[in-house]
């Protein structure tokens, strides 16, 4: 068969023996990546352009930030936060970034080497200035250790982690004065804490997930999102393509991780049916947008500031973070 | 032959099929790996050659 109009049509060159080789929708060259949930094929150059494009026009759309705003983005050393780095470096908003050595090893030296990693990306491009807070050494431990010191963190040291995290990014976009925190999340992130949440019907969970979290008056930063649309798949593609080195070993702690056991059962229905991840997600935020969970988000709780660190707190006087450092500090010389 | 690496696993298969049906033969989901070949990514339609080696990143993260 040869019928160049069908073949540029459908993105498809066809070969001798009936084999196809997808094609550049673009341009016509041999494609790097099959979106199937666009039904879109591009090459190295044009995909690299289209996620940089697609990038803007999520956060426009979105209202995620100004070009005038600065942004503070949370890098962790892995593919989405690097890439979202890069991207948001190339279109020309001024954003920095902040790595935070939460102080795992897990045999890999994974806190090591994701600093490095994010050290290198911000050594390689011209005004990328990097923050870095290393948890042991402003608090005397890292992350693993102290959980172990705390009764949920025994159980669960990736809540403890995430809530350090939160701690620290909302604090240094603050003291920095940064309009808005980004984070590198993207739609299987997405999907996976919608699906889990879905399951249990978290309908709190699901009224606030949002690309964007508007910041509060007690002193809570804007966070957003600008990867929420993309695939994980994709913008693995980018940073590949960009030539970016990351972290490619998981988080020690991940191994077994509710989100990813999630992540696997979407995916098979993504194989199955392409496009299916995106509709969930998108679906969702149509549905939230009309008003599917207006007036579960529950009542806004009264936001105090920390009588210890002065960020913003709904659990009384003090924050969660802090008594967790007073815990660890009694527990460990006791 | 045909090998195709992921993480510490090394898989192989006939040359001649295309890398779809070589990861749906390893049980490999597409959707949760890209796969690169001499350096450059492929799409799964892309039929593998004798000798080649294809190195498969996988992409799923997160905890």
């Amino acid at each position: 068969m040869s019928d160049p109009f069908a073949a540029r049509y459908l993105g498809r060159l066809v070969l001798g023996g009936g084999v196809a080789a997808v094609k550049c929708r673009t341009c016509g060259e041999p494609a790097v990546i099959n979106m199937r949930q666009h039904k879109l094929a591009l090459c190295a150059d044009h995909y690299v352009a289209w996620f940089q494009g697609q990038t803007e026009r999520f956060i426009g759309k979105y209202g995620m930030f100004t070009s005038e705003e600065r942004v503070l983005v949370a890098v962790s050393g892995g593919k989405d936060s690097l890439a979202l780095w890069d991207v948001l470096l190339t279109l020309g908003y001024q954003a920095d970034g902040l790595y935070i050595g939460l102080g795992i090893d897990g045999g890999v030296q994974y806190s090591a080497e994701s600093l490095e990693m994010a050290q290198r990306f911000a050594a390689g491009r011209a005004g990328a200035e990097l923050h870095v807070v290393d948890i042991a050494g402003e608090y005397g431990l890292g992350v693993p250790e102290a959980a172990q010191l705390t009764i949920r963190g025994r159980t669960k040291p990736c809540a403890v982690c995430g809530m350090v995290k939160r701690h620290v990014m909302n604090r240094v976009a603050r003291d920095g004065g940064y309009a808005v925190l980004a984070t590198g999340h993207n739609l299987d992130d997405e999907a996976a804490v919608l699906f889990g949440n879905t399951l249990h019907w978290q309908v709190g969970y699901l009224a606030r997930q949002a690309p964007v979290l508007q910041e509060s008056a007690g002193g809570l930063v804007r966070k957003v999102k600008p990867f929420c649309r993309f695939y994980e798949r994709e913008t693995a593609a980018y940073t590949l393509l960009q030539g970016i080195d990351y972290i490619y070993v998981e988080c020690p702690f991940a191994d077994g991780a509710t989100s990813i056991h999630h992540k696997l059962v979407l995916n098979g229905l993504e194989a199955e049916a392409p496009g299916t991840k995106l509709q969930f997600y998108l679906s969702f935020l149509q549905a939230r947008r009309a008003g599917a969970f207006a007036g579960m988000e529950g009542s806004a709780p009264e936001m105090l500031a920390c009588r210890t660190c002065g960020q913003p707190t709904t659990a009384g006087d003090q924050c969660a973070f802090c008594r967790l450092w007073e815990t660890v500090r009694v527990r460990r010389h006791s | 032959m045909v090998r195709l690496i992921f993480r510490d696993q090394e898989f192989q298969v006939k040359s001649g099929m295309t890398l779809g049906a070589a990861l749906t033969k390893c049980d490999l989901n597409p959707q949760m790996v890209l796969a690169v070949r001499r350096g450059k990514l492929i799409t799964e339609d892309v039929i593998l050659e004798e000798g080649d080696e294809i190195k498969l990143v996988a992409v799923i993260s997160g905890g």
